[in-house]
């Protein structure tokens, strides 16, 4: 069947059921409610005194009665500096636990040692945000037999409380916590932050156990994730690299390029209509997105403009802005650097908050329904305003569609910064190899070369024109850039589907098929 | 009358790069320059030259104006340059070490050569010299204001120095007098001229100062080597809205008074001749305004 965008979509898939094709970003919203029944949370009981302390992660495995088929969920708040993901599949494995489906809010390149779980069947399914490095490429070539599900981080949490995620055990890595499992990220030796991933985890999971290298006396502050959801709590010498998990402060790009798009940016946010007192902004932690807010805070200090809030993956400069009175808050689901923890920990307007309050569809708001402006990268654009934030130009998966989606919905002008080519190959495309962010909810594309105003949003277009800004049509921005760079050979896949792409409301906004792996002739 | 051009920077772009010379008009530099010289290592100046002319042809550098500086003839390098870069005609060529008027119109004789060979006019594509040796500053004068092709001249001041055998210290003045001579031999000859590169890349207000010090002395701009340097130097450079203000008012009062058979009049108590209604009108220009 074919889903609006026209993308081919299975009515079903071996292993994860029927298929809903994707209709329009809020068509499944208007209703007002979900269609699909929310399963109950599990109640557990414990007795009083009754020790949740275990010596060492295998024991807190052994004791929450991992089986064949089960699912284990991880946050990815440690980054690329997490070790406790490959260690408890190890552990589960070397039990001789197998046909394990892995639901992590995210996968980065510090999972690759998980491949060979993969490979032998003791790791079948696969949902999770993002995807990158060789698990990306192995996944792309179809080392899995039931696709892997590509869901938004609000997406997650409708995925958890319908119950297409059923938690059997989740550990939950904090860099602080008590014996009872009262946990946080905001402090200790390995601190990160938020922890709003993992909230919806520790509510809904069978099993929990708390995963710390920093126990504290009871009771651990703040409570970030509460007791009477954990089952388990182990001290461990360290939870990750602590070099990879967070440090210092976030530079602002020194790339010129970057730079360039990133002033580009800021201009229109200026002229769009929408950079008005109160107005709430999101940006990207990387290269030109988080370049972005540079400007964006010279603009507010020379205007005397204040916005209201700042939301989602949090810098040290969102910090910085906050503490300069230019946003009355922030709402931190994720952070990114050291100096975040410090103010999420300290300033009380600095709010931590979970997945579900932050991007679910369907609740009675989620605060992306509340940004004013949003600025946010792309592997690909489509002449369609599609984004591609998932697959990489050689077919590998690569990327994450995190809360592109979800925020992308929910702004007044969501704004896509991205050079026009990379290498040698263009970004702007007649078609994304796959869509996860919808061409209608992308307002304006930003590049080196020129920026593209969707023609859904006309006014929008003619503010820009207004404000002498170099507005090229975005199919003649895309033969402009071709001419520099060539178009390159279309990618060779098979038949097989070995990724499904949620849309955040659950239905399926693109398939990733299998890539033919290339012959190397020597 | 010349066309009037913006030259308030001018972008270096190392002539041995394919990347920054493909992406040099994505900046907003005001011009471009496809270094053939000093950034080229010695045994890149053939491939440089070779990629400088096939790039010319296919790249667009948008609204920017391109020039190459190419080799001093005195090098083995230099005549072959010009073999390959006279032909393409880019908007400017830019001579280094300019040191006498001799020099000038022996770079001329050869110029006109190659454009007679091709069947190229004499008169499209102008020369930048670039005063980079205290010879060339003791006779800018005569380099500036003999020859109508010449219509830009530029202070090189890390070979200046070099020249001078002193040090570079940021406050810049080993070269100052340097700089003022220069300025004074551009603007007795009614021509542009160019502040040399402000080095430390990361040193934002370094360079917004001495930006700001060459505009008040009378550079019509800066070279820079950076594509980060270049929105600080147009800051300094673009008129502010108050000064736009005024200098709108300046022109329209003066072409009222004017159409009156007035030439000197007031504005808010202050007298407005012609010397004030010229740096009006030149602010103007800069700002890409025009008085209906």
């Amino acid at each position: 069947m074919l889903n609006s965008l026209g993308r081919e979509i299975p009515e079903y898939i071996e292993g994860i059921g029927k298929l809903e094709p994707y209709q329009g970003a809020l068509t499944k919203l208007s209703k007002g409610w979900m269609d699909e029944p929310t399963i109950p949370a599990p109640n557990k009981a414990y007795l009083p005194h009754q020790s949740k302390l275990c010596k060492t992660l295998e024991e807190a495995i052994i004791r929450s009665k991992p089986h064949n088929g089960m699912t284990v969920s991880f946050h990815h708040h440690l980054r690329n500096g997490d070790i406790l993901l490959v260690q408890t599949l190890t552990i589960l494995h070397n039990m001789g636990i197998r046909d394990i489906t892995l639901a992590s809010s995210s996968l980065n390149e510090c999972h690759d040692p998980i491949l060979p779980y993969l490979k032998d069947q003791t790791v079948t399914k696969i949902f999770s945000s993002g995807i990158r490095s060789e698990l990306g490429h192995a996944i792309a070539l179809g080392v899995l037999d039931t696709p892997v599900v590509i869901h938004s981080h609000g997406g997650r949490v409708r995925c958890i409380h319908t119950g297409k995620i059923q938690i059997d055990l989740a550990v939950i890595p904090a860099s602080a916590a008590d014996c009872e499992g009262n946990a946080t990220g905001s402090h200790g030796k390995s601190a990160f932050g938020s922890i709003g991933y993992a909230v919806i985890d520790a509510r809904y999971a069978k099993q929990v156990i708390v995963v710390t290298d920093n126990l504290v006396d009871f009771p651990c502050i703040p409570l970030s994730i509460s007791q009477n959801f954990i089952d388990h709590v182990v001290l461990v010498d360290s939870i990750g690299d602590a070099s990879k998990i967070a440090t210092g402060t976030t530079r602002i790009t020194n790339s010129p390029m970057d730079l360039r798009i990133a002033k580009l940016a800021a201009d229109v946010i200026e002229h769009s209509g929408f950079f008005v007192p109160g107005f709430a902004f999101q940006v990207g932690a990387g290269g030109a997105s988080l370049a972005v807010a540079k400007f964006i805070r010279e603009k507010m200090k020379r205007k005397a403009l204040k916005g209201s809030f700042m939301l989602g993956g949090i810098t040290s400069y969102c910090v910085d802005m906050l503490n300069e009175g230019l946003f009355e808050t922030i709402f931190d689901v994720q952070s990114f650097d050291a100096v975040v923890s410090n103010s999420l920990l300290n300033n009380r307007h600095h709010i931590e908050i979970p997945a579900a309050l932050y991007a679910n569809p369907f609740n009675c708001g989620c605060i992306t329904n509340k940004i004013d402006v949003v600025v946010l990268g792309a592997l690909e654009i489509d002449v369609d305003f599609n984004v591609n934030v998932i697959t990489g130009s050689e077919g590998k998966i690569r990327g994450a569609s995190g809360g592109h989606s979800d925020t992308a919905s929910g702004a007044k002008l969501t704004v896509v910064v991205c050079p026009s080519f990379r290498g040698r190959i263009p970004i702007i495309k007649k078609r994304v190899h796959t869509i996860v962010t919808p061409g209608e909810t992308v307002h304006v594309l930003v590049t080196e070369r020129g920026i593209c105003v969707n023609p859904a949003f006309p006014e929008l277009e003619d503010n820009l024109r207004k404000a002498g800004l170099n507005i090229k049509e975005i199919h003649d921005l895309e033969i402009e850039v071709d001419k520099i760079t060539g178009i390159p050979a279309p990618l060779e896949y098979t038949d097989k589907i070995v990724g499904l792409v949620e849309y955040r409301d659950g239905t399926i906004i693109d398939v990733i098929h299998q890539l033919k792996e290339k012959e190397i002739k020597i | 009358m010349k066309k009037f051009k913006n030259r308030r920077t001018m972008l270096y772009i190392p002539g041995n790069n394919p990347a920054m010379i493909q992406q040099g008009g994505i900046y907003g530099a005001d011009s471009i320059l496809l270094d053939l010289e000093d950034a080229v290592a010695l045994n890149q100046k053939d491939a440089a030259r070779t990629l400088v002319r096939n790039m010319y042809k296919v790249t667009d550098f948008y609204d920017a104006e391109v020039c190459v500086r190419v080799n001093h003839l005195s090098t083995p390098f230099g005549l072959a340059d010009l073999e390959e870069i006279v032909p393409l005609q880019p908007s400017a060529i830019r001579y280094p070490k300019t040191e006498s008027p001799e020099e000038v119109i022996e770079l001329l004789n050869i110029i006109e050569r190659i454009e007679e060979r091709h069947g190229l006019p004499h008169n499209k594509m102008t020369l930048h010299a670039m005063i980079e040796t205290a010879m060339g500053v003791q006779n800018v004068f005569s380099i500036a204001s003999k020859f109508s092709r010449i219509d830009a001249i530029t202070i090189g001041g890390q070979d200046l120095t070099a020249d001078m055998n002193i040090i570079p210290t940021p406050d810049g003045i080993g070269i100052d007098f340097a700089r003022k001579r220069i300025i004074m031999a551009a603007k007795a000859s009614h021509i542009d001229v160019i502040d040399t590169v402000f080095p430390d890349v990361n040193d934002e207000e370094g360079l917004r100062r001495e930006t700001e010090y060459a505009k008040r002395i009378g550079f019509t701009g800066k070279a820079v080597i950076n594509p980060r340097q270049i929105d600080i130097v147009h800051e300094v450079y673009t008129p502010t809205e108050e000064e736009i203000r005024k200098a709108y008012r300046i022109v329209r009062e003066f072409r009222i008074n004017s159409a009156a058979g007035i030439g000197v009049f007031a504005i808010d108590g202050k007298m407005i001749d012609a010397p004030i209604v010229a740096r009006a009108e030149y602010l103007l220009r800069l700002a890409n305004i025009t008085v209906d």
